[in-house]
């Protein structure tokens, strides 16, 4: 459904882009009724970048992305984009219908909505959608319902509904929420497969630890853009704390940023059987 | 045999037969999409609401499928625009209007003497169906097996997954209105047959046996105007040798064939899935 604000500006769809940009938000303001959601966010996504959005719930992070994809309109700013550029959208397996009677090969060829009229498809699209189920390691599972797939390959298989649409910028919702850490280590290795062919990939997630600390670049959100950088950059105190509203603590493993979340009411002073980061030490803020 | 065949020599009951199936067919169709979409309770409401239409469309002289059909496509796009600023839920919303437009027909036919249209219209009466009804009803259902044949592939889409076929550049504005429509031209043309208190029965009934024996979209579909199809046909036989009303013999035969879908489902569904080395979770 697209939720659209009536604009004071509407975004504007032109071509006038820098090389290898493949899509910029100018001045992006979006909101829901009254509440803002989006104020003023300038974003450039060029050819192959890879950007992970951090940000507390409530922050704007799944506006942002369904702004980039299109879904939503700002009331003000524009979303400058070539027409050319397709788009796949990867949405947080939480929202999918699970009952819903679809197989895993009706739900990838879904990309094709738009294609021919005819209500079956085609020998060329299904052999497109095993080509695609195949090379994300869904291969012989076309006829399952997706509900008795696993975690992963529930993920893969809108992955795949995504790629069947030869998109240059894939944007993925939360894609690793809710899932157990070996599927989140099979879903980022899948992504970052993605990102080696050539995709840019946009994604949001919760996890600092586990997602956004690996990833090239991060956007700290929160309704607005509080930080732009690297993963060492950004994963400061005071950047964290601006974005989610609370302290804090930074430390660094193996030349990489650990956000440590400490409760000072809940936690037992001393308490033996918490083992330190041997090599860590304190972040400094800048 | 020939006892069997017997109800066939009549005019009326051909008539009924054909308009019961096609109806049945036409509601397993649309109400797939209504049962997918969780839109049960507005098949409900709008059936409620068209009563409304016809008896204001009766009283202003108007044609009642008329009246009906422009109330039914009226409460479809309140309901659609009051549950999109959220201020109440799609289910409130459905409650206050179609309620609302349903007391209005009962309003009316407490003071104006309607004679047995109103009884007709709530309870149906397939047996006094004319061919008239029946190119109404076939030319409804072609239309909308047309609608459903070129549209299949975002209709699917926009019912499973409306954010992502947004994206994927499909209308899902364009596509809730022209389920609407057709929805409201289906409770429009069949509430002859089964009658607005029954005919929710029908949109609901069907779609839910097709999703219980099976776990993919297009056998949903055939199984549900298959079965449409079948009940219209089995309620309106047997009502003629049970002498029951045609429209509940429609319904009460949909809810023996759910009872027995239902227990085949369950029993297939204690079976162990198939081994296929997945993860588990």
């Amino acid at each position: 459904m697209s939720r659209t604000c009536k604009a004071a500006t509407l975004p504007t769809i032109d071509t006038d882009r820098a090389p290898g940009e493949l899509i910029r938000l100018e001045k992006v303001t979006c909101r829901y009724g009254h509440d803002p959601v989006l104020l003023n966010i300038d974003l450039t996504v060029g050819r192959g970048d890879f950007i992970g959005v951090v940000g507390p719930s409530g922050s704007g992070k799944s506006t942002l992305l369904k702004t980039i994809a299109g879904s939503v309109r700002p009331i003000a700013g524009s979303v400058v984009r070539d027409k050319s550029v397709t788009i796949g959208y990867v949405p947080q397996v939480e929202t999918v219908n699970w009952y819903f009677p679809i197989t895993v090969r009706e739900a990838v060829l879904m990309a094709r909505a738009q294609g021919r009229s005819m209500p079956w498809s085609s020998r060329a699209e299904r052999r497109e959608a095993d080509e695609v189920l195949e090379r994300l390691g869904l291969g012989g599972l076309g006829e399952r319902h997706i509900r008795e797939l696993s975690g992963g390959q529930q993920q893969r298989v809108f992955v795949a509904r995504a790629m069947l649409r030869r998109p240059q910028l894939l944007l993925l919702d939360e894609p690793t929420s809710g899932v157990d850490v070996r599927t989140r280590h099979d879903v980022m290795h899948l992504i970052h497969d993605l990102h080696h062919d050539g995709l840019a990939i946009v994604l949001t997630t919760h996890d600092l630890n586990g997602i956004a600390s690996h990833l090239p670049s991060l956007v700290c959100l929160n309704r607005e853009v509080i930080a732009v950088g690297t993963p060492r950059q950004v994963i400061r105190p005071d950047v964290l704390e601006r974005t989610y509203g609370a302290p804090l603590e930074v430390l660094t493993h193996g030349g990489m940023p650990v956000v440590v979340e400490q409760y000072p009411d809940l936690d037992e002073p001393g308490g033996d059987d918490v083992v330190p980061l041997r090599e860590g030490h304190h972040e400094h803020p800048a | 045999m020939r006892t069997l065949l017997e109800p066939f020599a009549y005019g009326f009951f051909r008539h009924a037969i054909w308009v019961a199936v096609l109806t049945g067919a036409l509601c397993g169709l649309i109400g797939t999409y209504v049962v997918l979409r969780a839109m049960s309770y507005i098949g409900h409401g709008l059936s409620h609401a068209v009563f409304g239409g016809a008896a204001i469309a009766f009283v202003l002289g108007v044609h009642p499928l008329l009246g009906a059909f422009v109330i039914g496509v009226v409460a479809s796009g309140l309901i659609s625009g009051i549950s999109r600023r959220r201020t109440i839920g799609a289910d409130a919303a459905i409650g206050v209007i179609t309620s609302g437009l349903f007391a209005v027909g009962i309003a009316i036919i407490a003071v104006r003497d309607l004679g047995g249209f109103s009884d007709a219209l709530l309870f149906g009466s397939v047996l006094g169906v004319t061919s008239k009804d029946v190119v109404l009803v076939a030319l409804t259902a072609s239309a909308s097996a047309i609608v459903v044949f070129v549209r299949y592939r975002q209709l699917l889409f926009a019912t499973f997954d409306p954010e992502v076929a947004e994206v994927s550049g499909v209308s899902t504005v364009w596509i809730d209105l022209l389920l609407a429509l057709i929805l409201a031209s289906t409770i429009t043309v069949t509430m002859n047959v089964v009658g607005v208190m029954l005919i929710a029965a029908m949109l609901v009934i069907p779609p839910v046996i097709g999703r219980l024996l099976t776990d993919s979209f297009h056998r949903m579909l055939w199984i549900s105007v298959a079965t449409g199809a079948v009940c219209g046909f089995g309620g309106v036989y047997l009502s003629y040798y049970l002498d029951w009303p045609s429209g509940a013999t429609v319904v009460l035969t949909a809810a023996a064939l759910f009872v027995v879908a239902y227990v085949v489902s369950s029993l297939r569904n204690r079976r162990p899935l198939p081994d296929a080395g997945f993860d588990v979770h």
